[in-house]
């Protein structure tokens, strides 16, 4: 007998419904569910408060990241950040759940993690309070980001329920150009088909240029995949997953692996499996990308001149782009290389694995840091910082004039009092140039980890291309 | 327990612009605590709002009667896009939003609406857009009526408009109900799952932990 042909999205799917609610929607179990110190203590506390137990503690697992500072011995965290801090550690140890802390290996960025842990596995369903749990999606696993009400519900119960997404295949093909990295794919794409395109669909990206990236450039397509408005992204686990995920300390051993290897070889795609939609992208043509406006839609490249709203004949666009403009304080029509910038920060669940810093250190190595331009560098987990001291990549920055700091969400998000002050610009490897993401009226551009050390060094937006190490 | 919708007359405000994300919505900081609920509906639209100097911003269309006083927004597509944040969707019921109106929604932000009440409604954006110019030409005096057991909305002028809803969705918000206590309902589900599951993918399930985290 024929069994129809299903996508990655439906085969996990599938091996996850526990109960059918409607056509739809299904009740689907939780494998693995991950918790931060902005909501994780309040969800703990809210299941207190209905005097519910955790129903599954061992699947559940919790670090601190998003309020923390990131400066040496944590000096600086708030009086709210510390207390969120030790709500995080009471209502974890008294519910069973392992929370990995400050210093310890296992701490840092949620997305960074679950990955480097082997907690994230290929066919495993993930959820955290975080819209960029999609990141996850990397190593062929579906996850995507909940609010704290389905948080609650996760806590208490192991599943959650969902509507059944709409699937997207995004093809990227041939090789990357020189310069050219992951996150300059991922921003091309959202610049191509914009920041709404993956509303209610499931992400699955594909191609011989996704074929041949590392783990940790497929984790930071995922992890953008929420700024293309899809909710989950993933890719197909292959032979590097695998070798990327053996060994790893959650990740199944022995005969348990091989087990569960021959059923991840199960989960891609069947050839003939169908899409609601088909996007392929001619990767040779990318080139380094940088944000200029205030969505991640809002892109060009390097190369590229900041857009002319005078030239738009579409009323609704041409205001977004005035709008926009005015935000950044950019001239209308001038090329974006060249605009001087005050700050850059490297770091975030987008860009602050061992190979990102790897790649800013190439840039950075030799050279120093602009006057007048703070850069920083934030590891995206304890282990990703003691695997680049080892190498003496934090050296290499120290000595080039970036600061080096804690792991953390820091600058991301600057929910932990670390901002760009008002008026002030930032390059950075992060993913959202919203309106005041980076602290009140601070301007903020993405680019990729070397594009980010290479405006550090020029006091500039720049083309890293020109700047051959 | 959200609190149950039903039918809404009220005044809508139009916030037109396209991808209005979350940290638009709420920032960051008014989110970092345990107990931020009931202090959030001041800080909503805080950039916007605002000007740098504290004041409110005259230009920005909640400062404005009779807008202040709306229940419902008219929104641009993709609006609440961004992060999970539900803060967004608490600053806006706590100041007084029972109904969003608009094109597209951020998906997270589309589900954390029902978890605390507040309708989103999805209709062409070509309604949209007539809906927001009707309430414009009457400076925001002409009120927008939802039914949500009927799935209509009436335009200020008596324009009836039809609305596609999740049908579990839609019995949630009319009766307010507790998702938590109806899952709940399912353990002996959930926990045959577990089993068989247990035994077809092992590597999941990982063993308990003794309580503590100093094991
Ligand atoms: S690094 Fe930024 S995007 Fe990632 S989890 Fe932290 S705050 Fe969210």
């Amino acid at each position: 007998m024929q069994t129809p042909a299903r996508t990655l999205l439906a085969k996990i799917w599938d091996q996850h419904v526990i109960a059918r609610i409607s056509d739809d929607t299904d009740l689907l179990h939780v494998d693995r569910h991950l918790l931060h110190d902005l909501g994780g203590s309040r969800g703990l506390l809210d299941l207190r408060n209905r005097n519910l137990p955790v129903h599954n503690p061992e699947l559940t697992f919790a670090t601190p990241d998003h309020a923390i500072s990131t400066a040496r011995g944590r000096a600086g965290t708030s009086k709210v950040g510390q207390e969120l801090l030790a709500g995080l550690r009471t209502e974890t140890s008294a519910t069973g759940i392992r929370m990995f802390d400050v210093d310890e290996p296992g701490q840092g960025i949620v997305h960074v993690i679950g990955p480097e842990l082997g907690l994230s596995l290929p066919g495993c369903l993930i959820v955290c309070g975080d819209s960029h749990t999609c990141t996850h999606g990397g190593l062929g696993a579906l996850a995507f980001g909940i609010g704290s009400s389905e948080l609650t519900h996760v806590l208490a119960t192991q599943a959650l329920i969902q509507r059944r997404p709409k699937t997207m295949r995004v093809r990227f093909e041939g090789r990357l150009p020189v310069g050219v990295t992951a996150k300059d794919l991922i921003l091309a794409l959202i610049g191509h088909i914009g920041a709404a395109a993956g509303t209610g669909y499931a992400v699955e990206y594909a191609g011989s240029a996704i074929r041949d990236l590392p783990i940790e450039g497929r984790l930071t397509i995922c992890n953008l995949s929420i700024e293309l408005g899809a909710k989950m992204g993933l890719i197909a686990p292959d032979e590097k997953t695998f070798e990327y995920l053996r060994g790893r300390p959650y990740a199944p051993e022995g005969e348990m692996w091989e087990q569960a290897v021959a059923a991840w070889r199960q989960l891609p795609s069947d050839p003939d499996a169908l899409f609601d939609r088909e996007v392929v992208i001619d990767v040779e043509k990318i080139i380094p990308q940088v944000t200029w406006g205030i969505s991640p839609e809002h892109v060009i490249g390097v190369d590229g001149r900041v857009p002319d709203p005078s030239e738009v004949t579409d009323h609704a666009r041409r205001a977004a782009i005035e709008t926009a403009l005015d935000y950044m304080g950019l001239i209308p029509g001038a090329p974006i290389a060249g605009t001087p910038v005050d700050w850059v920060f490297i770091g975030s669940c987008t860009n602050s694995r061992l190979s990102d810093l790897r790649a800013a250190a190439e840039i950075a190595r030799g050279r120093k840091v602009a006057a007048g331009v703070r850069a920083w560098v934030v590891p995206g987990s304890e282990t990703v910082k003691r695997d680049a001291v080892a190498e003496g990549l934090d050296k290499v920055f120290t000595d080039a004039g970036f600061e080096w700091r804690e792991p953390g969400c820091s600058m991301c998000l600057a929910a932990n009092g670390e901002v760009v002050a008002p008026g002030q610009r930032s390059v950075s490897t992060s993913n959202r140039n919203f309106v005041g993401r980076q602290g009140p009226r601070a301007r903020t551009h993405l680019a990729s980890p070397a594009s980010a050390a290479a405006a550090a060094i020029a006091g500039a937006i720049a083309d890293v291309r020109t700047m051959g190490s | 327990m959200p609190k149950p919708f039903n039918t809404l007359t009220a005044i809508a405000a139009p916030i037109m612009r396209g991808n209005i994300d979350t940290d638009v919505i709420i920032r960051i900081e008014r989110l970092v605590g345990n107990s931020i609920r009931g202090t959030l509906g001041k800080w909503a639209f805080g950039a916007l709002r605002y000007l740098p100097d504290g004041s409110e911003n005259p230009e920005f269309i909640l400062n404005r009667e009779p807008y202040r006083q709306a229940e419902i927004l008219i929104t641009g597509p993709n609006f609440g896009c961004g992060s999970s944040r539900e803060g967004a969707v608490w600053s806006l019921q706590e100041m007084g939003i029972r109904a969003v109106i608009g094109s597209s929604f951020g998906d997270i932000f589309f589900a954390n609406c029902f978890q605390n009440g507040i309708l989103p409604v999805v209709v062409d954006k070509e309604i949209v857009d007539g809906l927001a110019a009707e309430v414009q030409q009457t400076q925001g005096a002409g009120r927008i009526s939802i039914d949500l057991q009927q799935q209509t909305i009436i335009s200020p002028s008596g324009q009836r408009h039809e609305f596609a809803i999740d049908p579990r969705r839609r019995a949630g918000l009319l009766e307010g109900l507790d998702e938590v206590a109806l899952t709940l309902q399912r353990d002996d589900e959930i926990r045959a799952f577990q089993a068989a599951d247990r035994a077809e993918r092992p590597w999941i399930h990982l063993a308990k932990k003794a309580v503590g985290n100093h094991a």
